[in-house]
């Protein structure tokens, strides 16, 4: 018997069970796909927002507000990246700086730090600003990581200390048994936490009739290659209009820059496909952005939010089914508020459940993944003289070694699959996105793995990356 | 720190012929630096026939002619190589390398580039449908198929008509995969004459010319493609959709010439080319920094990348032993149906072969060269963007002329 089951592991579903491993608990994470952040976690914005947008006295702002101020001590806990580089909103008529003014207003009263630009002083710092903005909310507590490393060294720390993780498990019976659960008629747990995202009630309605149902909207976004900040510094935001927040321009952490993303309702939850998105993507973004260097995409991708009816975040235990937590529609802002959540979910509504339960003595600290790009020559030197492996180049376009690529396998929460090293380490994410060296991560994971290279999979099952050795139909 | 005469970055094609050149003409301390394990390049895993027919007036598989060729160079004591060492800067002449013994720096009076290019990636094309499995550039399924020895498709179809989309049509058909067909946007191939003929219609492959795919589909593996017609203006023609069932799409939709670590050091790139501007020494705007080969802009046939990687090496030489060019220095202007031109730049004092393409299909045409002092005609048959073009100019032609040539084709 566990006494907590998470299902997904997505950024809540493992900053929450990061938050548990520090007690004496037991705790299980459940995940239908090959691994964690493959949801929502893995195709949004990647930005840690100020809080200056969402609607006032809802949950979506009060996690965000909290959350935002939790990001970099979390970060730095976690050993990931995080980097506050703030936020234009970029207004570009009367009417919409009169929006502007209204989250000017939500600034004070939220206590956002911000600043007030004109169109000039604006391009100035944002020279491919477009020349229609005629003013400009700065935030500079706006900030961005690589969300699915977020949740992937969450999780890794959560099973350094204890916390068990189950891939491609798809929960399809839940039932509440005398004061306990029953998973699929074999995982016995006292609670259950529904971090399902765009399946969330699927889940829910397993226990009870969902007081929600999942709207799932999808955006696309276009990835260029590193612009080393030449392009656009700061994250660029239209003005919000009832349809969402707009189409954004986004530096990442390592200096790419996502464009997007656009909002259309997606009836099959599981359709990531892009398509017309990406046409109406370029049209809107001409508001705020001029000189889009398109000759330098190097990828697209779309990804599904989890809207609910509710229309904002639904976080409590169940008023019927005791033991059964929801964490329901995070979308949008919901990297930002995840780890206020996470705090909330395990502190406020779980802890108090298991009375006397005490914090772990001997807490493991995840080691950082290891960014030979970041390290001095003689840093570099001494890795290499430890393990040749590390001199080895595997990606050119991001410069990975095979050394980094072994240690992303091996580690708890490790990849298993080539985009789980992707997501780990970069091979892929460059310009050749992954032409030349996905041969390459293919036969390391093999090797580390110890299965045959014909086992090696995209992602899902399914995916494996060969069909048939040479002449075998013949 | 080691210091060499000449340093050259891959060893390719153009890198063996660059260190050949480079010795030739009186280098004696040439050091090559190349990534994988062995010489040669992308030419390894080209086992395919039919290259060297310039060069050594045979037929030769990718690793043959690159085995012949470094037969040149074979226990030449003035060129050394290293593998396994990938170059991760260039800074003040100084390179540093990434290999299994650590960091390694080099110092070289110059340096030629010659580290080839990639593929276009689905990506950078915005390939649309789903983020299935099965999706590959033609270069990356050759790769596993010939040096790994699996297929990453039972089902093909190829989007692009380049020369490795088309090889691998025929080799994934001898090795036991049913290729259904190639689409190209152009109303024309983008392959080589030879390479339709013997690699598609030698396998009744059917090439749908002024065709693209519209989306990819499927849930963990590809499962079908939709394929759109076009118009002249390449814009997609709403109701010619069909479905094509397939379990892998391969991609051979441009090459990228590889220039990340000049880049970095701001030489001056043309946006035609995606490679450096150099002149008739293939020297780029950062003195001592050469290109040559696909790295500088990308070639039909091997042959062409090994004479350029000689003739840069030769100008390298000249370079490190002050051997400087005469004359004054003209621009090349490119227009009316010219894409781009090699080099975009050259001295007057000597004759100089220029190398071109063009942006569509011409029959009956010519290339004509203009300026100040010059006029001249050469008359082409007819001439296709896959194939490049050669032109040479005399120093004698080149005498009277003031200022910058220009180039273009005229149709009469």
């Amino acid at each position: 018997m566990y006494d907590i089951t998470i299902i997904g592991a997505g950024i809540t579903g493992s900053l929450i069970a990061h938050g548990f491993s520090k007690y004496d608990l037991s705790v299980l994470v459940l995940e239908k796909e090959s691994d964690v952040a493959e949801g929502a976690t893995g195709a949004n914005s990647a930005m840690i927002h100020s809080g200056h947008d969402p609607k006032p006295g809802t949950l979506k702002c009060h996690y965000n507000l909290l959350g935002n101020r939790m990001y970099p001590d979390l970060c730095k806990e976690l050993k990931v990246a995080y980097k506050p580089i703030g936020a234009f909103v970029a207004a570009v008529s009367k009417e919409e700086e009169e929006i502007l003014d209204r989250l000017i207003a939500q600034c004070q009263e939220r206590d956002v730090p911000y600043q007030v630009l004109d169109g000039d002083e604006a391009r100035k710092e944002e020279p491919n600003l477009s020349d229609d903005v005629t003013k400009v909310l700065s935030l500079p507590t706006t900030g961005i990581v690589t969300p699915f490393e977020v949740c992937i060294a969450a999780m890794e720390e959560a099973m350094e200390n204890g916390c068990e993780l189950r891939l491609d498990y798809e929960v399809k019976k839940l039932e509440k048994v005398d004061d306990h659960f029953l998973i699929n008629g074999e995982i016995e747990s006292k609670i259950v936490i529904n971090c399902a995202g765009v399946h969330c009630d699927d889940i829910a309605g397993m226990v009870r009739e969902t007081p929600y149902h999942v709207e799932a909207r999808k955006g696309e976004y276009y990835v260029l290659d590193h612009l080393n900040g030449e392009f656009v510094k700061h994250v660029i935001y239209p003005i919000p209009t009832v349809k969402g927040k707009g189409i954004l321009a986004v530096p990442t952490v390592h200096e790419n820059v996502m464009i997007g993303p656009d909002a259309q309702p997606c009836e099959d939850r599981d359709d990531e496909s892009t398509g017309e998105g990406l046409d109406l993507i370029r049209a809107e973004i001409t508001k705020t952005m001029k000189n889009i260097p398109y000759h330098k995409m190097i990828h697209t991708f779309a990804g599904l939010r989890p809207h609910i009816d509710l229309n904002d975040f639904y976080i409590q235990e169940d008023d019927q089914v005791e033991g059964f937590i929801h964490v329901a529609g995070i979308e949008s802002p919901g990297l930002t508020a995840a780890p206020a959540i996470a705090k909330d979910v395990v502190e406020k509504i779980v802890l108090p459940k298991f009375a006397g339960t005490r914090k772990k003595e001997n807490y493991v600290r995840r080691r950082a993944f290891i960014d030979m790009n970041k390290m001095s020559e003689e840093e570099a030197n001494e890795l290499i003289k430890k393990d040749p492996d590390f001199g080895k180049m595997i990606c050119r376009c991001e410069k990975i070694s095979e050394g980094q690529i072994r240690d992303v396998i091996r580690r708890k929460c490790g990849a298993r699959t080539i985009k789980g090293v992707k997501m780990r380490c970069r091979p892929g994410m460059g310009r050749c996105q992954g032409g030349f060296c996905e041969p390459e991560v293919l036969r390391i994971l093999s090797e580390e793995l110890h299965v045959p290279v014909t086992e090696i999979r995209l992602n899902k099952e399914g995916s494996n990356v060969f069909v048939a050795a040479a002449k075998e139909d013949l | 720190m080691e210091n060499y005469q000449l340093i050259v970055i891959g060893g390719g094609s153009a890198g063996i012929a660059a260190a050949l050149g480079a010795y030739e003409n009186g280098l004696t301390r040439i050091l090559v630096i190349e990534r994988d394990s062995e010489y040669g390049g992308i030419l390894q895993q080209c086992i395919h026939n039919g290259f060297g027919l310039h060069t050594f007036k045979e037929e030769l598989s990718g690793p043959a002619y690159a085995e012949k060729y470094y037969s040149l160079i074979k226990d030449n004591e003035c060129i050394q190589f290293i593998y396994n060492a990938a170059v991760t800067k260039i800074d003040d002449m100084t390179v540093t390398v990434q290999t299994e013994e650590g960091l390694l720096h080099y110092h070289g009076d110059a340096i030629v580039l010659s580290t080839g290019c990639r593929e276009r990636p689905a990506g950078a094309i915005g390939l649309r449908g789903d983020r299935c499995e099965g999706v590959y550039t033609a270069g990356t399924a050759q790769t596993y198929l010939n040096r790994q020895g699996y297929l990453v498709g039972k089902r093909v179809f190829i989007l692009g008509s380049g020369d490795i989309g088309l090889i691998m049509a025929r080799r994934m058909t001898l090795e036991g995969a049913k290729v259904i067909g190639v689409a190209e946007l152009q109303p024309y191939s983008n392959g080589l004459a030879r390479n339709i003929k013997q690699c598609l219609e030698d396998f009744d492959i059917p090439l749908y010319l002024s065709h693209t795919v519209e989306s990819v589909h499927g849930k963990s593996r590809l499962e079908s493609i939709t394929l759109i017609a076009v118009d002249d203006k390449l814009k997609k023609i709403p109701g010619s959709e069909q479905e094509i069932e397939c379990d892998c799409l391969l991609l051979s939709v441009g090459l990228i010439p590889e220039n990340t670590l000049i880049e970095d050091l701001g030489v001056k790139m043309d946006r035609r080319t995606r490679g450096a501007i150099v002149d008739d020494t293939y020297m780029t705007s950062f003195p001592g920094i050469f290109a040559c080969g696909n790295t500088l802009h990308v070639h039909d046939l091997v042959d062409y990348v090994s004479q350029e990687g000689r003739k840069a090496g030769k100008a390298a030489a000249d370079y490190v032993l002050h051997r400087t060019k005469e004359g004054e220095k003209v621009e090349n202007i490119v227009s009316n149906g010219v894409s781009y031109m090699i080099p975009q730049s050259f001295h007057k004092g000597s004759d100089c072969e220029f190398m071109f393409r063009v942006n569509k299909v011409f029959k009956e045409c010519a290339i004509h060269v203009y300026g100040e002092g010059l006029d001249k005609k050469f008359k082409k048959p007819g001439i296709v963007p896959s194939e490049m073009q050669k032109v040479t100019l005399k120093k004698q032609d080149l005498e009277g002329l003031k200022g910058e040539l220009n180039w273009e084709v005229v149709t009469e």
